[in-house]
Parts: C-alpha cells; sequence; structure tokens
C-alpha cells in the first residue's frame, strides 16, 4: 500500500490544477454570458488571430 | 435576414473580449462605452451579424454582445451617437434601445453571483475528491488506511464546508437572531454536527466518518442556491433594462437658449419645451402653443383632448401636435407620476406577505427534524447509554433529513419554468410570483395600450367617395398627428393616390387645411370643421361648403390579443374588460373579443374596488394594464402584468412583464404555471418519500455513510431531473 504515499498526493495535485483552472476561468469573465458562448463556438468566424 | 448570407468580411469581432473592449475604451477614450439593448436578438447569426455590422460604422472600435442578458457593449468615440448605431440596427431587422449606463448596477450583483459560483466549485471539487475516497472505505478498507483516508477527508473536507457553507452559516445567524426557524438552521447545524462529530471519531479511530455527506450536502444546497440566484439576477436585469431604456432628460428653456437636462435638475417654476411626439417630464401649465394631448397612458381614455394656453398637464401625458412650452409645477419626486410610484411602494410591501410553498414546507419541516434528531439521541441515551452512539445515529438523522430536495425542488423548477417563460417573452420578476399565478381563476384586462396598442386605424374608409379619400389622404400627410399617420397609411394600402392640394398648413391643435380645386378643405377636430364631435375616435373631412364627414377610428388590436383570450377562456378562467374608455368603444372591443363582462368609464378607483369585490368573492384574481390609472389595482390584485410599453410606474407595479409586443404568450404562462406548481408538489412528494425509506433506517442506528450518500443524491437528481421536464413544451 506504500504506493498511496505517492498516489493520494498526485491526485490531490491534479484536481488542485482543475480548481485553479476553475478560479482563472470565473476570473477571466468566462461565465458572464454562457449562453452566447455557446452559440459563438458555431460561428464561421475565426478568433485564432488575435486582434491588433 | 439578408445580412447573415454576407461574407464575413471583418475579423471576428468576437475575439475583442469583454476586458479587452473596455480596456480599449478606456484607453482611447474614457466615457466612449454605449450600451444598448438588443431584445429581439436569439441566435449565433444574430451575434455575428450584429457585431460585424456595428464595427463597420465609423468610431467604434468593438461591439460584444451578450446574449444572455440580451445587450451589446460597444466601445467607440464619443461621436458616436446610440441613436446612429440603432438606426444601423433597425435597418438589419433589429430592435435596439439605448441604456442608460449608470442605471444598470449590475457589478454588485455580478459579484455576488461569482461568490457563490466560486463556492460552489469548491464544494465541487471537495465532493469529488471526498468520495474518491469515501469508496475506498466502503469498499473495506480497515484499520490504519482507513483513518489514514478520513483524515485526508478531513483536511479536504472541513475547510470546504467552513468556505462553503458560510451563506447557509450567515442565513442561520440572521434567522436566528430574529427568532425564527429558516431552512438555513437545520442545515447549518447538520454541517457542523456533522463535522465536528467525523472529526471526533476519526480521532478514535471509528468505522463512520460523514465527510462526504458534509461536502456533499453543501455542494447540492449551493447548486440549488445558484440556480435560485442566477434566476432572479435574470429577471432583475431584464428589470433593469426597461428602467434604463426611460432616459429621464428635459429641455429646459432659459431666455433664448435650449439644454437638455436632467430630471433631477428641474425646478418649480422652471420653462420646459415639449416637443410634439413626446412625453410631458413634469407637471406643469403650458404657457404657449396649441396642441392635442394623449391621456391614454393616465386615464384610459383613446381620444386625444385638445390644449392651449393655460392647460394644466401631468407628467406621462403624450403631446401630439404641436410643440408646447411648459412651465413647471411640480418636477421629480413631487410630480404626480411619482407620487403614484411611491403609492406602489408602499402597497408592493403588503404583496410580498405572501408565503410560498417553499416557506410553508420550511415553517413545518424545520421544527420536525430538530425534533427528530433529540428524540433519536435521547432514546438511544437512554436505552444503551452510549452518548458516542446516540450522537453518531442523531448526525445520521439529521444529514439524511436535510432538505437536500427540498433546496433544490423549488429553484430548479422555478428556473426551468421561468427560463421557458423568458424565451416565450415573459418575465417573471418575482419567484413566488409563478405560484401566485397558478392560482388564478380570473383575468382582468384594460383596455387602451393592453388589448390594444393604442395605435388607431380608419374603420369607415370603404364608406367614403373615392375624392374625398384622396383629398383627406393628402391632407393626412401633412400632419404627425397619430390619426393623420394612420389614414395617410391606411389610404397608401388601399391603393388611393393623394390628391393634389395646395396650401398644405398644420394648424396645431386643430388640424390641417390647404386647397383643393378652388375650395377650402380642411381635416381636424369637429368644432374646427363644424361638425358634432360624436363618441368615437373621429377625425372630420370638410370640402369646400359641402357637410363636414366623419372619419372613424378604432383601435388596433395588440397581435395575439384575441388567441390569448380565447385561449384563457378555454382554460375555464373567466375573462374581464375594466377601461377609463367610453362605453361605446369598450363595448366593441369586448364584442369583438368574445368577452361579456366589461365596464367602460372606470377611474383607478372604480378598477381597484371591481379588483376587490372579485377578491371578496373568492376569486385569485390576475389584473393586466399598462396605464397610470391601472396602478393601483395592478397591486391590488393577486398577480399582475404589463406590456413592456407600459408607464415605468405601471411596470414597476406588476409582478410580469410582457417583453414582446404579442400577447399570445400570457395564455401559455397559465397553464406552464399550473404545470409548474404541480412539479413543485411533485417533487415534495418525492422528498418526502425518500424521508420516509431513509428516516426509519437512520433512526434504527443501520445508517451508513455510504447510505447517507445514496439518499442525498439520489433524491437530489430525482427532483432535478423531475423539475428539468418542464423545460420541454
Amino acid at each position: 500500500m506504500n504506493i498511496l504515499a505517492y498516489l493520494i498526493p498526485a491526485s490531490l495535485f491534479l484536481g488542485g490544477i482543475g480548481l485553479v483552472a476553475f478560479f482563472w476561468a470565473l476570473k477571466s469573465d468566462q461565465y458572464s454570458d454562457p449562453e452566447g458562448d455557446s452559440r459563438r463556438i458555431l460561428s464561421d468566424d475565426h478568433d485564432d488571430a488575435p486582434k491588433p | 435576414m439578408t445580412a447573415l448570407g454576407r461574407a464575413p468580411i471583418s475579423a471576428c469581432p468576437a475575439c475583442a473580449a469583454m476586458p479587452a473592449a473596455e480596456a480599449l475604451a478606456g484607453a482611447s477614450d474614457p466615457g466612449g462605452g454605449l450600451l444598448l439593448s438588443l431584445p429581439t436578438i436569439h441566435c449565433a447569426a444574430c451575434i455575428a451579424a450584429v457585431e460585424r455590422d456595428l464595427i463597420r460604422h465609423p468610431g467604434v472600435q468593438s461591439a460584444r454582445v451578450n446574449l444572455t442578458l440580451k445587450r451589446v457593449s460597444v466601445a467607440a468615440d464619443t461621436t458616436v451617437t446610440p441613436e446612429a448605431l440603432i438606426e444601423r440596427l433597425a435597418k438589419l431587422g433589429y430592435e435596439a434601445h439605448p441604456l442608460d449606463g449608470a442605471t444598470l448596477s449590475m457589478t454588485e450583483t455580478d459579484r455576488q453571483g461569482r461568490d457563490l459560483l466560486m463556492r460552489l466549485g469548491v464544494a465541487g471539487f471537495a465532493m469529488m475528491n471526498v468520495m474518491l475516497l469515501s469508496v475506498a472505505v466502503w469498499s473495506g478498507a480497515s484499520d490504519a488506511t482507513r483513518d489514514l483516508f478520513h483524515w485526508i477527508s478531513a483536511i479536504i473536507a472541513l475547510p470546504t464546508v467552513a468556505f462553503s457553507g458560510m451563506p447557509f452559516f450567515r442565513n442561520a445567524f440572521a434567522a436566528l437572531r430574529a427568532r425564527r426557524l429558516g431552512m438555513d438552521v437545520p442545515i447549518s447545524l447538520a454541517l457542523i454536527l456533522a463535522s465536528a462529530m467525523s472529526l471526533v471519531e476519526t480521532a478514535q479511530g471509528g468505522r463512520h466518518a460523514y465527510f462526504d455527506a458534509a461536502v456533499m450536502l453543501c455542494f447540492f444546497l449551493l447548486a440549488g442556491r445558484y440556480l435560485d440566484f442566477r434566476t432572479r439576477a435574470v429577471a432583475r436585469s431584464a428589470a433593469q433594462h426597461l428602467a434604463a431604456l426611460e432616459v429621464p432628460r428635459a429641455i429646459r428653456v432659459t431666455g433664448d437658449t435650449e439644454a437638455l437636462v436632467a430630471l433631477a435638475d428641474l425646478a418649480v417654476g422652471d420653462l420646459v419645451r415639449v416637443r410634439p411626439g413626446a412625453r410631458m417630464p413634469v407637471d406643469g401649465e403650458i404657457v404657449e402653443g396649441t396642441s392635442e394631448l394623449d391621456r391614454s397612458l393616465l386615464t384610459g381614455e383613446s381620444l386625444p383632448v385638445w390644449a392651449g394656453v393655460g392647460t394644466p398637464v401631468a407628467a406621462g401625458e403624450v403631446n401630439l401636435t404641436g410643440p408646447l412650452l411648459v412651465r413647471v409645477t411640480a418636477a421629480g419626486r413631487d410630480s404626480s407620476l411619482h407620487r403614484m410610484a411611491d403609492l406602489v411602494a408602499t402597497a408592493e410591501n403588503a404583496r410580498n406577505r405572501y408565503t410560498t410553498l417553499a416557506d410553508r414546507a420550511a415553517r413545518v419541516y424545520a421544527p420536525l427534524v430538530h425534533l427528530l434528531a433529540a428524540t433519536a439521541f435521547l432514546g438511544w441515551v437512554w436505552h444503551t447509554g452510549d452518548v458516542r452512539l446516540s450522537l453518531n445515529i442523531a448526525v445520521a438523522v439529521l444529514i439524511i433529513t436535510c432538505p437536500c430536495a427540498l433546496g433544490l425542488a423549488v429553484p430548479a423548477v422555478v428556473t426551468a419554468a421561468s427560463g421557458r417563460l423568458f424565451r416565450a417573452g415573459l418575465l417573471i420578476k418575482d419567484g413566488s410570483a409563478l405560484e401566485r399565478l397558478a392560482e388564478v381563476d380570473t383575468v382582468v384586462f384594460d383596455k387602451t395600450g393592453t388589448l390594444t396598442l393604442g395605435r388607431p386605424e380608419p374603420s369607415n374608409l370603404a364608406a367614403l367617395p373615392r375624392p374625398a379619400l384622396a383629398v383627406a389622404a393628402a391632407l393626412a400627410q401633412a400632419s404627425s398627428h397619430p390619426l393623420a399617420v394612420a389614414l395617410a397609411e391606411a389610404a397608401r394600402t388601399a391603393g388611393v393616390r393623394p390628391a393634389p392640394v395646395g396650401d398644405l398648413r398644420e394648424v396645431p391643435g386643430y388640424g390641417v387645411e390647404g386647397r383643393w380645386q378652388g375650395q377650402q378643405v380642411r381635416l381636424g377636430r369637429a368644432a374646427w370643421v363644424g361638425a358634432d364631435p360624436g363618441a368615437l375616435t373621429a377625425t372630420h373631412l370638410k370640402i369646400g361648403g359641402a357637410d363636414p364627414v366623419a372619419i372613424t377610428f378604432t383601435d388596433r388590436l395588440r397581435p395575439g390579443a384575441e388567441s390569448a383570450v380565447a385561449a384563457l377562456m378555454a382554460q375555464g378562467k373567466a375573462v374581464h374588460l375594466i377601461s377609463g374608455d367610453v362605453p361605446a368603444v369598450v363595448g366593441a372591443l369586448a364584442r369583438r373579443l368574445g368577452i361579456t363582462d366589461w365596464q367602460a368609464g372606470a377611474l383607478p378607483g372604480d378598477k381597484v374596488a371591481a379588483i376587490a369585490a372579485l377578491a371578496a368573492a373568492g376569486h385569485k384574481v390576475m389584473m393586466v394594464g399598462d396605464g397610470l390609472n391601472d396602478t393601483a389595482a395592478l397591486t391590488a390584485a393577486h398577480v399582475s402584468m404589463s406590456p413592456a410599453s407600459a408607464l415605468d410606474a405601471a411596470r414597476v407595479a406588476s409582478d410580469i412583464v410582457l417583453l414582446g409586443k404579442d400577447m399570445r404568450p400570457v395564455g401559455a404562462a397559465l397553464a406552464l404555471s399550473g404545470q409548474a406548481r404541480q412539479r413543485i408538489r411533485e417533487n415534495f412528494a418525492i422528498a418526502v418519500a425518500y424521508n420516509l425509506i431513509a428516516v426509519p433506517i437512520a433512526l434504527l442506528g443501520f445508517a451508513t455513510p455510504l447510505i447517507a450518500a445514496l439518499a442525498m443524491s439520489a433524491s437530489s437528481l430525482t427532483v432535478s431531473l423531475n423539475a428539468l421536464r418542464l423545460r420541454q413544451p
């Protein structure tokens, strides 16, 4: 069962990354327009190039 | 929708994310941020079309549509006016309104929502991790492994409960201080007891720890709270939209100069210019000019009244033909419009005393839960003398009975139902309105502006000789009076070519005159052309020395009014019509819609009395109205609804706002509210059924963390899914 000593911290660490990502998404306003964002993905306009 | 077919020319405007847009606006031009409301936007193509078109407007740096809130924020130079953008959007086929940014204090709500979402996210993260560890314990981990897993769970769960449970603790504390038992007291007690008990058990190497249950409880209840919050936030922002649409400005005249000032800056004695077509911003007295006034929003009369020097005017009336100079007698807080709004605010508090189904359930539920847990504890202590075991069982009872399903049942249903109504064009301003709507058995309509659009259309054109019609059309084209506009439009649709009339001249407040084939021709008020004024809305045509002819008008029906009334009658609701207008007009409309119960010439007090009488007879009344003369009645009714075109005071007084022009959703709303109430009851039944099974198990001491987790998630899932069934039509 010694493997647990690595696995538990590892799983908590991975979960923590998810949590931090969630905080980041929250802070950068990604939940301010859920309906619009779900439709924007269907739009033909590409936004892979950043605006000048 | 030809705009959709255009090739994308600019790079996607969508890439300018909100923060970027704000940064841009801040950098190049401080104050250049514009907000427009787009009530009709609804699809992915609309977003692209609107953003692409706006960015092409000179001076616009970026445009970003928020589809959830149905508005677009534009970063632009100060030279860009909202009017120019609105005109652009109108050409695209989108109705747009300027929003007063100051009225929209969204930041506070945004912050609250984000805070709740953050706590929910933390609870969700902790729940998954603790559950992972718990599965190992449930499947037979023992001794040191079990203790280790319990300790790790404790490390994750305790801070989570402290952080995520904060809203419940705060509410429970407030409730206890007010000597009440809300839903939050049992929740907080369960959270704290479960955490503390599990910590003690873990320290002593016990078998059962309820960390997973505590975190799960947090998560499900926060989900309910968040749903509840979102529903209210969307409703509030839409209501603020409507308020922000009325930008309160007036043109003040000092000496020779005219300046646009805020309503709050006006003082008694100031002179205010009111253009034709504009609404009176203040109470006052006319000192210059003649015109006609549309008082329908205040009194319900559809017939415009003549106004000249010395006529008193009230805020909310619409100036129709000539420009007026008005001396202010009461402004802002003292104006009749505001006094009425204050009256409504006082009456509002009375309605807030309505207890919802959830409140009633909580009132029974909270004491029962505490009693059950206490009984379990005392019973087991008396039976076994083992305090630790007894406490364990009491905690298990608290956790299992805890109102997960109850906390989710109502918000989930209300969210699903009001979401569907919102898409249909109805805004529910207050959660309990949905329940009250379900109880309605009588619907009272106002006429002008509610069942009708307050827009006239000529009704006897066919009876007029063709040449007279041609003259009338020519005269009507020269005026912007609503009757004249309607007449000119009707003549155009009928294919009538206007006759060549010379010397056209509008006499504000009276009508239009001109010269045709050497004779004087006049179109206007009865007294001016020498006719007898009738009861119906009419304008009169006089050609030379001939007898004047009356052109009568009926008010145009609101689209969907007929089918809405029919749908309500089909559902077995009694439909009444009460209006301030003259009997001939009201009666004609009632017959057209098949309403047998109608009352004309009603003053605001009469409307209230009629509704009070219906209520006294045991009916639950829904009032639908739009004018200032309806506000008191709207407040007195069990539920009230007003169209978006209504006066601000009327919208504030009503629980539900009809966002579009169409009346059709009204019938569907009543049916849906009935369904929603049914779902809420079903959800309560489901929650009770789970408790009936799980509570005896807990009381007998057979409850394990596994059973608690299963009961909780299963009941929460069932009620959520049951609520979601409402989303399907």
